[in-house]
C-alpha cells in the first residue's frame, strides 16, 4: 500500500516580480485545500538560501513526499530546488516548477484576480503531476577516453591539443592533405603584423609530434552513430599513393609530372602539378596525388612521377583505410569558406581577373606566395598603383546575400590597405565600408594607426557600379561623408567576401545530429551561457563552424571547447537523464509502430515479442509513448495518467 | 459577463515552452486564458489529451512545437504534424469545429510570436463562442 502523497506549496514573491501582479498569500491560502496539498507558504525569495531553509525545514517537519516551488521558469532554478530537497533526502524528481512568473506575472497586466487564478491552476496542474512521480536515479554508463576532432584549423589544432595535453587519446581529421587550415594562406595577423605561418606552424608540429594524438589527414568521417560517451566513428583515410615515411620531399616527382592544374591553396592565383604538396611546411609532410587531375594511375598512361622518385615512395597500389574507432565527446571545427563567386553578380568578382577576394590577396601579400610576397595583379602581373577594397561584400545584405556582419573584414581589410602601402608605398589604397566594426583588442588603435599613418583613404559608402575599361577597373561610389559621387580607376580590387560555413557543414550537421542556425552556421546550446556545446551530448563546437571568429576568438573556443570535452572524459561514468519511456508488456502487441517512431534506434521488438527499450539511448521525448495504439508505453513521470490530470486542473469544473 | 473562454497550451519544452519564457522575460502582454503544460517534445502530445482537454471543458487547445528541421528530437514535430492534422478531421466528422485545435510551431527566440499567437487564438475562441463541453461562465 503506497503511502498517501504529502504535497508542500511553496510560492515565491520573486520580490514584486510575482508579488505585484498575482496575489500570493490567496494564493498559499487556497492551495492548502486542494488534494494531498499539506503545507504551504509564501516568502520574498524562495531561491535564496533563506528560501531554501523554509523547503528543507518543511520536508522535514512536515514529512513531506513531494514539492511544487511557485516560482520562475525550471530553465532558471529547477536545479536549485532539486538540490535543495535532495540535501534532506527527498529524491530530487519529487520536487516540481510551477512557472508562474515567466508564463504568468510578467505577461498579464490584467485587473482583477484573472493573473493569481491562472497562477492557482498552474499550481495545481504541478501538484497532480508530482504526486504521482516515481523517484529516479540517474541511469550510469562507462564511456570512452577518445576524442575525436573534425577539422585541423587553427581551431581544431588548439582544441586537440588542449584535450591531449589532459591525458587523453585524441585522433584529428582533416579533410585536406595538411592541416592549418585557412590559417596557413594568410600572411600576416592582425592587429600585430605577426606572420601567420610563424606562429601556426609550430602548432601544426606540436600536434604532429604529440605523443596523445593520431593525425588522419586527407580524411573524412564516414558515418559516426551512438550517444554521449560512446559514440562509434568510421573514418576513411584516403589513398595519397605516396609513402609518407618514404617520402624525402625532393621535389623530383612534381618537376616530372605532365599535369598542370589550379592551386586552390594559392587560391587559384597560380597552378600546381597533380602531384604536389600544399605548401612547404605543410603536415604531414609529404606529397598526395590528386587523382581528379592525374592521368591516370596505370604506368601505362603515364607513370613520371613513379619514374623520376628515387626513394621509391609512389605506391599506385594504395587504398582507402577505414578505421573505427569508439570515442567519448567530438570536437566540431569545420570551419569556413568565402561567399562563393556565383553568388555574387555585382563587381565583376568572377568575371573579372583584377577583382579578387581577400584570400587571394593574402596569397599575393605572402612571401610563400605566386608572386613572392609583391603584390601583383593577376591579369598583367603589374603592380598595381591604385588598390579599391569594398568591405561588406556579401555580408550586411539581407535584400540580396547574407544578413549578418562577417565579423572579422573591417580587420583584415585594414591589414591589407597597411601591407599594401608598406609594400607599394607610392600607391593609393581606398576602403569603401559601411561602418568599421574595431571591437577587439588594440584593434581600434590598429585602424586608426590605418587611416592616418600609412594615409589609406576610407570612404563611407557602398560601390554601385564596377566596370572594366582601359586595363582598369573603373569604380563609381559614394562618398557619404562628403556627400559626393566618386569615381575611381583602380589596377586591382579586392572584396572583404562574406564568411560562410565551410562545404560540407550541412552533411556534418546531419551525421551527428546537430541543429543549424538560419545562416547555416552551426548552432550552440545557448547562445550566451553555453556557447561551445551542441545540443547533443557530447559534442562541442570551436571556431568558425559556429560562426564568423578571427584567430583569438577561434583559438579561445577551441580551448574552451577542449575544456568541456575534458570535463565529459575525466568523468569516471556517464551519467543521463533517467527520464525514459517505460513498457507494460502486458499491454504491448509487438505491432512495432514505436519502433520506427524513435529517432534513436531506441526501441526494438525482443524475442519475445514485445518492444524493448535502450536507456541509454532513448532521449526521453515520449514520441512513441503517444504512438502507442494500445497504450503500452508510457514516459516516465509525464505518463499519460500525469497528462489527464493536469489537463484536468486546468480546465476542470 | 463576457465569455471568457477556458484554453489550454501544450508547449514542447525546448522552443516553445522556451518561447512563453521569452515572452515573459519581454515583458509581451497577453490574454491569461490560455494555462500552459509543458511536455518535453510536442511529439509526446497524444491526440487523446487534445480530446480530453476539449470533452474536459476546455473551448480550445494550442498545440506549440519547434519548427520543421528545428525539433530537438529530431523529428517528433512531424509526427504532431501529422496527427494534428488527422485530429482535425476527425473532430470534424464529430461536428466539432476544427479551428478549435491549434498548432502552431515557436520557437525559443520568438516570444513575440508566442504573446501573439495566444492573444489571436483567444481572439478567435472567443468569436467561436464556447466549445460543446465548455465549463467556461459566460
Amino acid at each position: 500500500m503506497a503511502i498517501k502523497p504529502r504535497i508542500g506549496v511553496f510560492i515565491c514573491h520573486c520580490g514584486e516580480n510575482i508579488a505585484g501582479t498575482v496575489d500570493v498569500s490567496d494564493l498559499a491560502e487556497e492551495i492548502i485545500g486542494y488534494d494531498n496539498v499539506s503545507f504551504s507558504t509564501d516568502y520574498e525569495y524562495m531561491c535564496s538560501d533563506p528560501g531554501q531553509n523554509k523547503i528543507k525545514e518543511a520536508i522535514e517537519e512536515e514529512n513531506l513526499t513531494g514539492v511544487v516551488v511557485a516560482a520562475c521558469s525550471p530553465s532558471m532554478h529547477e536545479d536549485t530546488f532539486r538540490g535543495a530537497v535532495e540535501d534532506v533526502g527527498l529524491n530530487r524528481y519529487q520536487c516540481e516548477i510551477a512557472n508562474i512568473r515567466e508564463q504568468c506575472s510578467w505577461v498579464h497586466g490584467e485587473a482583477g484576480d484573472r493573473p493569481t487564478q491562472k497562477a492557482l491552476k498552474i499550481i495545481k496542474g504541478a501538484v497532480e503531476k508530482v504526486k504521482r512521480n516515481v523517484s529516479m536515479e540517474p541511469v550510469e554508463r562507462e564511456h570512452s577516453a577518445k576524442c575525436l576532432v573534425i577539422g585541423g584549423g587553427i581551431a581544431g589544432i588548439q582544441a586537440a591539443l588542449d584535450v591531449a595535453e589532459a591525458g587523453n587519446e585524441v585522433i584529428l581529421v582533416e579533410k585536406e592533405p595538411t592541416i592549418g587550415g585557412h590559417m596557413a594562406q594568410l600572411s600576416e595577423t592582425f592587429p600585430t603584423l605577426d606572420c601567420s605561418q610563424c606562429i601556426l606552424t609550430p602548432k601544426m608540429v606540436e600536434l604532429n609530434q604529440h605523443p596523445n594524438i593520431e593525425l588522419m589527414a586527407y580524411s573524412e568521417v564516414k558515418d559516426i552513430s551512438g550517444y554521449v560517451g560512446n559514440y562509434s566513428a568510421q573514418i576513411e583515410r584516403k589513398p595519397t599513393y605516396v609513402d609518407e615515411d618514404a617520402c624525402n620531399l625532393c621535389g623530383d616527382c612534381e618537376d616530372a609530372c605532365p599535369v598542370e592544374v589550379t592551386d586552390e591553396f594559392n587560391q587559384g592565383l597560380e597552378t600546381r602539378k597533380a602531384i604536389n604538396i600544399p605548401f612547404s611546411q605543410a603536415i604531414p609532410s609529404s606529397y598526395t596525388l590528386d587523382t581528379d587531375s592525374c592521368l591516370g594511375l596505370n604506368p601505362l598512361r603515364c607513370s613520371e612521377c613513379s619514374e623520376a622518385c628515387d626513394a621509391d615512395a609512389i605506391d599506385f597500389d594504395q587504398s582507402s583505410e577505414y578505421l573505427e574507432e569508439e570515442f567519448g565527446a567530438i570536437i566540431v571545427a569545420t570551419g569556413y569558406d568565402l561567399y562563393p563567386k556565383e553568388e555574387m553578380g555585382e563587381y565583376g568578382y568572377g568575371k573579372y581577373e583584377d577583382v579578387i577576394d581577400g584570400l587571394q590577396f593574402e596569397r599575393l601579400l605572402s612571401a610563400t606566395g605566386p608572386t613572392g610576397g609583391v603584390v601583383r595583379r593577376p591579369s598583367d602581373g603589374k603592380i598595381p598603383e591604385n588598390v579599391v577594397f569594398i568591405q561588406c561584400s556579401g555580408s550586411r545584405d539581407p535584400e540580396n546575400h547574407n544578413s549578418y556582419c562577417s565579423k572579422i573584414c573591417c580587420m583584415y581589410t585594414a591589414k591589407h590597405a597597411k601591407l599594401y602601402k608598406e609594400s607599394v608605398p607610392e600607391g593609393n589604397a581606398y576602403v569603401f565600408y559601411i561602418d568599421i566594426r574595431a571591437g577587439g583588442k588594440n584593434y581600434e588603435e590598429f585602424i586608426q594607426d590605418v587611416r592616418e599613418e600609412d594615409r589609406v583613404l576610407y570612404l563611407k559608402g557602398k560601390v554601385s557600379k564596377l566596370k572594366r575599361a582601359d586595363g582598369k577597373m573603373r569604380i563609381w561610389g559614394l562618398d557619404e561623408i562628403a556627400g559626393e559621387r566618386v569615381e575611381i580607376d583602380a589596377d586591382l580590387v579586392v572584396l572583404a567576401q562574406s564568411v560562410v560555413p565551410s562545404e560540407g557543414t550541412d552533411e556534418t550537421s546531419k551525421k551527428l545530429n546537430l541543429n543549424l542556425g538560419a545562416n547555416g552556421f552551426f548552432k550552440e546550446a545557448h547562445p550566451k551561457l553555453r556557447p561551445v556545446e551542441s545540443l547533443t551530448g557530447g559534442v562541442f563546437f570551436a571556431g568558425t563552424g559556429q560562426g564568423p571568429k578571427d584567430i583569438p576568438d577561434s583559438v579561445s573556443q577551441g580551448s574552451g571547447a577542449a575544456a568541456k570535452a575534458i570535463d565529459l572524459l575525466a568523468k569516471p561514468k556517464i551519467s543521463h537523464d533517467p527520464q525514459v519511456v517505460e513498457i507494460d508488456e502486458d499491454l504491448c502487441s509487438g505491432c512495432g509502430l514505436c519502433v520506427g517512431q524513435c529517432p534513436y534506434d531506441a526501441l526494438e521488438i525482443n524475442s519475445q515479442g514485445v518492444a524493448e527499450v535502450n536507456e541509454i539511448l532513448c532521449e526521453g521525448c515520449g514520441t512513441c509513448a503517444s504512438g502507442c495504439p494500445t497504450n503500452a508505453l508510457n514516459l516516465r513521470n509525464l505518463t499519460d495518467e500525469q497528462l489527464t490530470e493536469m489537463i484536468h486542473a486546468h480546465i476542470g469544473d | 459577463m463576457d465569455f471568457e473562454p477556458k484554453l489550454v497550451g501544450f508547449l514542447c519544452k525546448w522552443c516553445s515552452s522556451a518561447g512563453a519564457d521569452l515572452a515573459g522575460v519581454s515583458r509581451e502582454s497577453y490574454p491569461s486564458n490560455l494555462v500552459p503544460i509543458t511536455v518535453n517534445c510536442s511529439g509526446r502530445i497524444d491526440v487523446n489529451h487534445i480530446v480530453k482537454a476539449l470533452k474536459d471543458g476546455a473551448d480550445g487547445v494550442l498545440v506549440s512545437g519547434c519548427h520543421p528541421g528545428d525539433c530537438h528530437y529530431t523529428s517528433g514535430n512531424y509526427k504532431t504534424w501529422r496527427r494534428v492534422a488527422l485530429l482535425k478531421h476527425v473532430l470534424e466528422d464529430f461536428g466539432l469545429n476544427p479551428d478549435r485545435v491549434r498548432l502552431e510551431w515557436i520557437s525559443a527566440t520568438e516570444g513575440e510570436k508566442f504573446a501573439r499567437t495566444v492573444e489571436d487564438f483567444t481572439a478567435e475562441i472567443k468569436e467561436l463562442g464556447p466549445g460543446p463541453f465548455s465549463n467556461a461562465q459566460e
